[in-house]
Parts: structure tokens; C-alpha cells; sequence
């Protein structure tokens, strides 16, 4: 087994050395031959999908067979492990997620690779590119993290079992969203140095990765997320955000992926910010390979699994590469980025775009600035610091509350210019009703003024019911004239109008998204604990609820041992649901791992964490978070899904007008994005 | 023994009204010092030979009523600079709270000086472009999609 995946390991890699040099070789010379060199190259690439999706095949096959001869197996799986885990046990490790990064960039670039008509030299620019990326992962799996190292000595009977906190549904789907959100930004990274190198006319190479882009922004939103809602469900802390700064790697690219996908707007519309832009992907892709790197290389201190290794100099010397190679063309080229436009008034969609920017940049360097500060501090004073949740909060909370006013004015600004009196009319009934929002919050008890924490809570839902507002009155404004030129209902015409500006509509749905996201934010201002040593009949009191123990008891299977508590929840003297939080011991791997009982609801989550047993008294230790709005964190993320999904569809054609003699001859105008 | 200590610490703590919320938002600002990097309440491992000790620690001081700096500086003294969650606000660790807020200002700049630059910039058309629309023919063209876009 392990023979096979070496073999396919270095073949992966002669492949893909081939398809970079190959393919080099066909864009340098441009004489006789080099079409065919050319095509080479671009199968050697198709090739190389082929030969790591063997590897990984084999890796995974050799989980099933409990082939513990390969090291990699024998550290991350055992015989008892279920099904559906020894499949995720692919990604569960330092070198196996190498190699499923791999796989996932040779699929990403198959697509790319077949889909090479659209613009054979562009393609074929960024397939070079690619192949580039991927030699460097070849040699890292070939020479630095090997997953198919064999085991020294006698062969052990068993495997040390996959760390427990990976046994969770949410982990077989988790690593894998987040591994083709970063993967993916190597796309629109490789075309847009692609279209730097060749000084591309146009802005085509935006249009053909624009769904790349999107796509992959969408695939990153859902990794984090499921990421959230797994240490939300698995750690039982009662959060899903700590500031480790494997969470942060991840939020870095998204936050510059999500100010790529604003402000790229702006050079298709007006063909500005093109140097802006450029960077902005080039830093998104880097920020991929820097969170990778700081993860993966012992620089910071994370909870996850990967932290202790030695490849981090291998990625050093990569983004270093990355870094001149981006910089050099941009020097040679960048005559070539000069914007077409000028801006005309500072109350305008462009400039919002512009603070729009320079907001999220603000948010991905503070995140950057806390993640790195330990280690700077080091060097510094020769002693680390500890740069957590109350540092983010502090600092992010305010920048994230001026992107929400962003994204309230934003959509009501005009291209070019805006005058004030359009300003206020769009404006006056979403600011009345936000003001009205926190008017009867604070009638309801809602005191700002007696902790910060309240009055960000307070600042949060009122811009969000302002976005919310702003978004709905798009929907209507627009919906209405669809209305008065076919006869539609409303209804019926927002959904026509959304159908007919898919990309400007989606985005209005995932704004709304993201307020939702906020909502549940900013219930975590009204967190509430309680721990509490519960034996048969006792009782706990949590806001409104009365937990009684009905029981207590223990389990054994081969792969854990397990205790659970019996846990009847009532509320307002009525029996509502019974919960049973649990904790494991997983055997193979010698570890603890608790299984959260949640309750939840539009209102509130009810959690409870079984902490452990009183040694003396064999009881159990109860803890219960009762968590305001955290479901809609999740109704939030199904919603700015369902926006990307909508922009990713192309614009239905206008539909037939029904005569309206009466009316003007002219066409209806409706308003860009 | 260490969990029924610290049941019977988090039954005292419930008790105590303005102690508790005292003792909630100081172990908030605290970490656990076993290296789970997570904040001193937060932390939920079993056998944790640090959380316990460190809450019934904290517990202690506030029922002294120290006032939060001595608290936290004993904690530091104990385990480390690493046991605060975040750096405080003296000496180089200030850098960590006026860095982002410096970036802020300063994009905040450099934004306004593109802006600026960009505004007095020489519009750039070809020789076959129409000219482009101004100042009242702009408003009544604006005026005109208004009419026809709302209700």
C-alpha cells in the first residue's frame, strides 16, 4: 500500500514539474511547437489530478484496511473508529490534509484545465501558475511530511485512534469546506498574475473568475462557520469563537476575499482600482499560505492539532517566492493598471467601496497584528503575552459596527455621485425605524449605558434592522417599477427583479445574511451560566428554565466509554424536553471528549455540559449556558448561501412589456450596483 | 476532591451577588495557565490540575475584596505575563492596542489623499467618447431614472 502512494506521490510530482516547465517553456517560445508543447503541459496537469487522486485513494483504503504499517495511519486511526471518521482520517492529519490540499488544487485546476477554450493563453498563463503551486506541495508531501511513511520495527495491533474532538459529524465536512475555500483562492490569484504577466486587455479575466471567486468565498463562509458551530457543539465551553489562531488563519483570507469581491466591482463598472484589486487577490492568496504556515510551523500556540512541526521554512521560502514573483511582474507591468476613471464625489458608491475596503483591511490586520503580537512581544521584552477574545472584541467590535453603517449607506449611494436630498429620501425611514428599534429596546430594559457590552449589543441590532430595512426597501423600490411595466404582483416582481440582477440581488440577500449573523452576536452580551453538582432528583434553576436529574449513567462500546446524565428540562412548571449531555473516553487514543446536549430555539440555546463526577460522591457536575439568538448565527449562514447561490446564477432576460400606451417611451431605468 | 471543591466554589460563587458577576468578569480576563488556550472560566478538562486551583484563587481575592489590578498582578507574579488574555496597557503592550487604531487613521488618510488625488485627476477619454454629462443635465437625467425606478 504504502509503495503505491509513494509511487503516486512522485509521480504527482514529475507530472506537475513537467506541466510548469512544459507549459513555461510553450509561453516563452513562441515558434513552431510550442501550441503542442503547450497541450503537454496541460495534460501532464490533467494527469496529475489523476495520479494524487490515487494517492489519496490509497491513503484512505489503507485507513479501512487498518493498515497500521503506514505511520499516518497508525497515528490517526484505529480498528474500532466508525466508518464515516477513517474516511475523514484523509484530512485529520499534518501530512493527510497536505495531501487532500493537493488533491483538492488538482480538481480545482482539472476544471481550469478543461474549460481551457474560454481563452487558451490565459488559461494556459494561469495553468503554469498552478502547476507552479503545486510542485510546491508535491515536494513538501514527497520530501517534508510523507503520508505514506512506513512504521519502524514490529507492527503495532492497533492505532492511536483520531484525537476525539474529530469524531463529530460536523469534522467530516468541515476540514474539506475550508480546505476549498483557501484552495480555491489560488484561482483567481493564478489569473490575476496571469493577466498582470500578459498585460490582459480588459477586464475579462475578472468575468471569467468572478464565479471562481465567489464560489470559493461562499466555501470558505461555510468552513468557518461549520467550524464555529463544531467548537460550539464539541468543546463545550459554550462559545464558537476564541480567538485561537487557527480561527484567525482562517478569517484573514476571508476578510480580504470579501474585500476583493466589493471592490472588484468597481473595475468592472468603472474600470478602477485595478492595482487595488491585483493586491487585494495576491494578498488573499498569501494570507492562505501565511495562515497555513503559522498553524502548521509552531510560531503560535493553538489548540488545534497541527501546531508542532518543522515545515514551516518550507513556507517561508514559498511565500517569499510568492511575494517577489508578484512584486517583480508588478513592477514590469503595472503601466499597464492605470484607472480609467476618475472619482467624482466622496458621497458615491465608489468611495464606499473604498471605506468598505478599508474597514475589512482594518479587521484582517488587527487580527494579523493580535495573532503575530506574541511572538513579536518575544523578541521584544523576551516574554510571550497572551492575545485572546478580549483583545479581538475590543478592537474589532467598533470596526465591525462601522461596516454594518457601511453596508446600510452603501447600497444607497449612486455611481459616480450622490446628492444629499436622494441620500435622505432612501435613508429617513431605515434611520427612523433603527432609532425606533433601540428606542423599544431600551423601554424593554435594555441598559447601553451599564456595560459596554450592552451598548454594542444595542448599537448591533439597531444597524442591523438599518441594513434590513435598506436591503427590503431595495427589494420593494425596484420590485414596484418591474410591477408597473409587466403588471406583477410585488412579490412576484422582486422575485423577477432578483432573477433579472442575480449578482446584485444575491449580494443584497447575503447583507441580510450577515445581519442575521450580527443578531446572534449580539445576543452573547446576555450569556448566562450556571455549574452545579446534580444527583438524582436535583434541581437547577437558568433563566426561564428548572433542570431536574432524572438519572445518571454509564456506557461502554469498543471504540469509548461514555457517561451521561438524564436531564429533564421544564419551564413554567411544563415538561419541555429532555437532555442528555454526555462525556467519552475514547480507549485507542487515551482522551476526554465531551458531547454537548443542546435545546435550541429561536430564543435562546439551552447547553448543557456534562463536566465530569464528583470523585466522593459519584455525582455529576452540571453545566448549563443559557445563550440568547446563537440559532440565528446558523439561519444567517443558510442565508448568505442562498445569496451566493443566487448570484452565481446568470441574469434572466427582461421579460415582455405589457403595452402601456399611456406611459413614457422610454425605457425603464433601473438603478446599477 | 478537586471537582467537589470547585462545585462547592461555584455554589459560594452564586451566592454572592456582586462577588460573582466580580469574579465572572476578572476570570474572563484570565487564562487557564495548563496551555489549553482558553480563558480561565471557559476551560472545561477533565483533570485540569491548573483551572480549579486558579478559580479557587480567584475566588479568594475577591472574598479579600483586592481590587482588580492587585488580583491580576498576583496572578501574573504566580504564572506568567501569559495568564492575562489580553496585554495590558503598559509599557511595549501598548503597541497592541494603538496599532490597529493606528492603521484605522491612518487608511483613514491615505483613503481621503486618494480620493482627493483621484478627484483632480484629468479624466482620461478617448477621442470618439461622448462627452461626458454634467452638473444640472447629470441631475435631470438622475431625476428621470428616479421617476422611473420608484414608486
Amino acid at each position: 500500500m504504502s509503495q503505491i502512494g509513494s509511487f503516486a506521490l512522485l509521480l504527482a510530482l514529475a507530472l506537475s514539474a513537467y506541466s510548469f516547465l512544459a507549459g513555461l517553456l510553450a509561453l516563452l517560445r513562441q515558434g513552431q511547437g510550442s501550441e503542442r508543447l503547450g497541450e503537454t503541459a496541460r495534460r501532464a496537469g490533467i494527469a496529475t489530478f489523476a495520479v494524487i487522486l490515487l494517492a489519496a485513494v490509497v491513503l484512505v483504503v489503507a485507513a479501512f484496511q487498518n493498515d497500521f504499517s503506514i505511520a499516518y495511519i497508525f497515528h490517526h486511526s484505529n480498528r474500532d473508529l466508525p466508518a464515516p471518521y477513517k474516511f475523514a482520517t484523509l484530512w485529520s492529519g499534518q501530512e493527510g490534509s497536505l495531501l487532500f490540499w493537493s488533491l483538492l488544487l488538482a480538481a480545482y485546476a482539472l476544471v481550469l484545465r478543461l474549460r481551457y477554450k474560454t481563452d487558451v493563453r490565459l488559461f494556459a498563463h494561469a495553468s503554469v501558475i498552478i502547476a507552479a503551486v503545486q510542485v510546491f506541495f508535491l515536494l513538501l508531501l514527497n520530501f517534508a511530511a510523507h503520508p505514506f511513511a512506513v512504521m519502524q520495527g514490529s507492527l503495532p495491533a492497533d492505532g492511536n485512534g483520531l484525537n476525539p474532538l474529530l469524531q463529530y459529524p460536523e469534522m467530516v465536512i468541515h476540514p474539506p469546506m475550508l480546505y476549498l475555500g483557501y484552495v480555491g483562492f489560488t484561482i483567481p490569484f493564478a489569473f490575476a498574475l496571469a493577466a498582470l504577466v500578459m498585460r490582459y486587455p480588459g477586464e475579462k479575466w475578472i468575468h471569467i473568475t468572478r464565479r471562481w471567486t465567489m464560489v470559493t468565498w461562499g466555501l470558505l463562509t461555510c468552513g468557518i462557520f461549520l467550524g464555529a458551530h463544531w467548537a460550539y457543539s464539541v468543546l463545550g465551553w459554550g462559545g464558537y469563537w476564541g480567538g485561537d489562531p487557527v480561527e484567525n488563519a482562517s478569517l484573514m483570507p476571508w476578510l480580504t476575499g470579501t474585500a476583493f469581491l466589493h471592490s472588484v466591482m468597481m473595475q468592472e463598472k468603472r474600470g478602477m482600482l485595478k492595482t487595488w484589486n491585483m493586491w487585494l487577490i495576491f494578498s488573499t492568496f498569501m494570507l492562505s499560505i501565511f495562515g497555513t504556515f503559522l498553524t502548521r510551523s509552531g510560531v503560535v500556540s493553538s489548540v488545534h492539532a497541527f501546531a508542532q512541526s518543522s515545515i514551516g521554512d518550507w513556507f517561508v521560502a514559498f511565500l517569499a517566492v510568492i511575494f517577489a514573483t508578484c512584486v517583480f511582474f508588478y513592477v514590469k507591468n503595472r503601466s499597464h493598471l492605470r484607472s480609467e476613471h476618475r472619482l467624482e464625489s466622496l458621497v458615491s458608491r465608489e468611495s464606499s467601496f473604498l471605506f468598505n475596503n478599508l474597514l475589512l483591511l482594518v479587521a484582517c490586520f488587527t487580527v494579523l497584528w493580535g495573532t503575530l503580537f506574541p511572538v513579536l512581544s518575544e523578541w521584544v521584552q523576551g516574554n510571550k503575552v497572551t492575545v485572546g477574545p478580549p483583545f479581538f472584541n475590543r478592537v474589532n467590535i467598533p470596526v465591525a459596527l462601522l461596516l454594518l453603517l457601511l453596508t446600510a449607506v452603501g447600497p444607497l449611494l449612486a455611481w459616480r455621485r450622490t446628492s444629499l436630498e436622494s441620500l435622505k429620501r432612501n435613508f429617513l425611514w431605515p434611520a427612523i425605524g433603527a432609532v425606533g428599534t433601540g428606542v423599544v429596546l431600551v423601554g424593554l430594559g435594555l441598559r447601553p449605558w451599564k456595560d459596554a457590552s450592552y451598548f454594542y449589543s444595542l448599537m448591533t441590532i439597531m444597524l442591523s434592522v438599518l441594513v434590513a430595512l435598506t436591503v427590503i426597501s431595495e427589494f420593494v423600490r425596484g420590485g414596484r417599477v418591474i410591477g408597473r411595466h409587466t403588471g406583477q404582483r410585488l412579490f412576484a416582481s422582486m422575485a423577477q427583479l432578483a432573477r433579472r440582477n442575480t449578482r446584485r440581488y444575491g449580494g443584497y440577500i447575503v447583507h441580510f445574511g450577515v445581519i442575521v449573523i450580527m443578531i446572534g452576536f449580539a445576543g452573547s452580551a446576555f450569556n448566562q451560566d450556571r455549574e452545579q453538582e446534580m444527583g438524582f432528583g436535583d434541581k437547577m434553576a437558568i433563566g426561564p428554565y428548572t433542570l431536574v436529574c432524572q438519572s445518571y449513567t454509564q456506557d461502554d462500546n469498543p471504540n469509548y466509554a461514555s457517561e451521561w446524565a438524564v436531564i429533564n428540562v421544564f419551564k413554567g412548571g411544563k415538561q419541555i424536553a429532555t437532555l442528555n449531555p454526555e462525556r467519552r473516553f475514547y480507549k485507542a487514543s487515551q482522551q476526554t471528549s465531551t458531547m454537548v446536549a443542546n435545546r435550541s430555539t429561536p430564543q435562546e440555546d439551552l447547553y448543557l455540559v456534562y463536566e465530569g463526577q464528583n470523585q466522593d460522591t459519584g455525582r455529576p457536575i452540571i453545566k448549563a449556558h443559557l445563550n440568547p439568538l446563537v440559532m440565528w448565527i446558523w439561519v444567517g449562514v443558510w442565508i448568505i448561501i442562498a445569496g451566493t447561490a443566487l448570484a452565481l446564477v446568470p441574469n434572466a432576460p427582461a421579460p415582455v412589456r405589457v403595452p402601456a400606451p399611456a406611459r413614457m417611451e422610454t425605457a425603464p431605468v433601473v438603478a446599477g450596483d | 476532591m478537586q471537582l467537589s471543591f470547585l462545585a462547592a466554589a461555584v455554589f459560594f460563587l452564586l451566592g454572592a451577588g456582586d462577588e460573582s458577576a466580580r469574579v465572572n468578569d476578572l476570570g474572563h480576563r484570565l487564562m487557564c495557565a495548563c496551555g489549553c488556550n482558553q480563558i480561565l472560566l471557559e476551560c472545561n478538562h477533565v483533570g485540569c490540575s491548573y483551572s480549579d486551583r486558579m478559580r479557587a484563587e480567584l475566588i479568594a481575592a475577591v472574598d479579600r475584596a483586592d481590587s482588580d489590578d492587585l488580583t491580576l498582578q498576583s496572578f501574573v507574579q504566580k504564572y506568567g505575563p501569559t495568564v492575562l488574555a489580553a496585554p495590558t496597557k503598559t509599557g511595549f503592550n501598548r503597541v497592541a492596542w494603538i496599532a490597529p487604531y493606528m492603521a484605522l487613521v491612518l487608511g483613514i488618510g491615505l483613503v481621503s489623499l486618494v480620493v482627493r488625488a483621484w478627484r483632480s485627476r484629468p479624466l482620461l477619454l478617448p477621442a470618439d467618447a461622448p462627452a461626458p454629462v454634467h452638473g444640472a443635465e447629470l441631475e435631470r437625467f438622475r431625476e428621470q431614472a428616479r421617476k422611473e425606478t420608484e414608486g
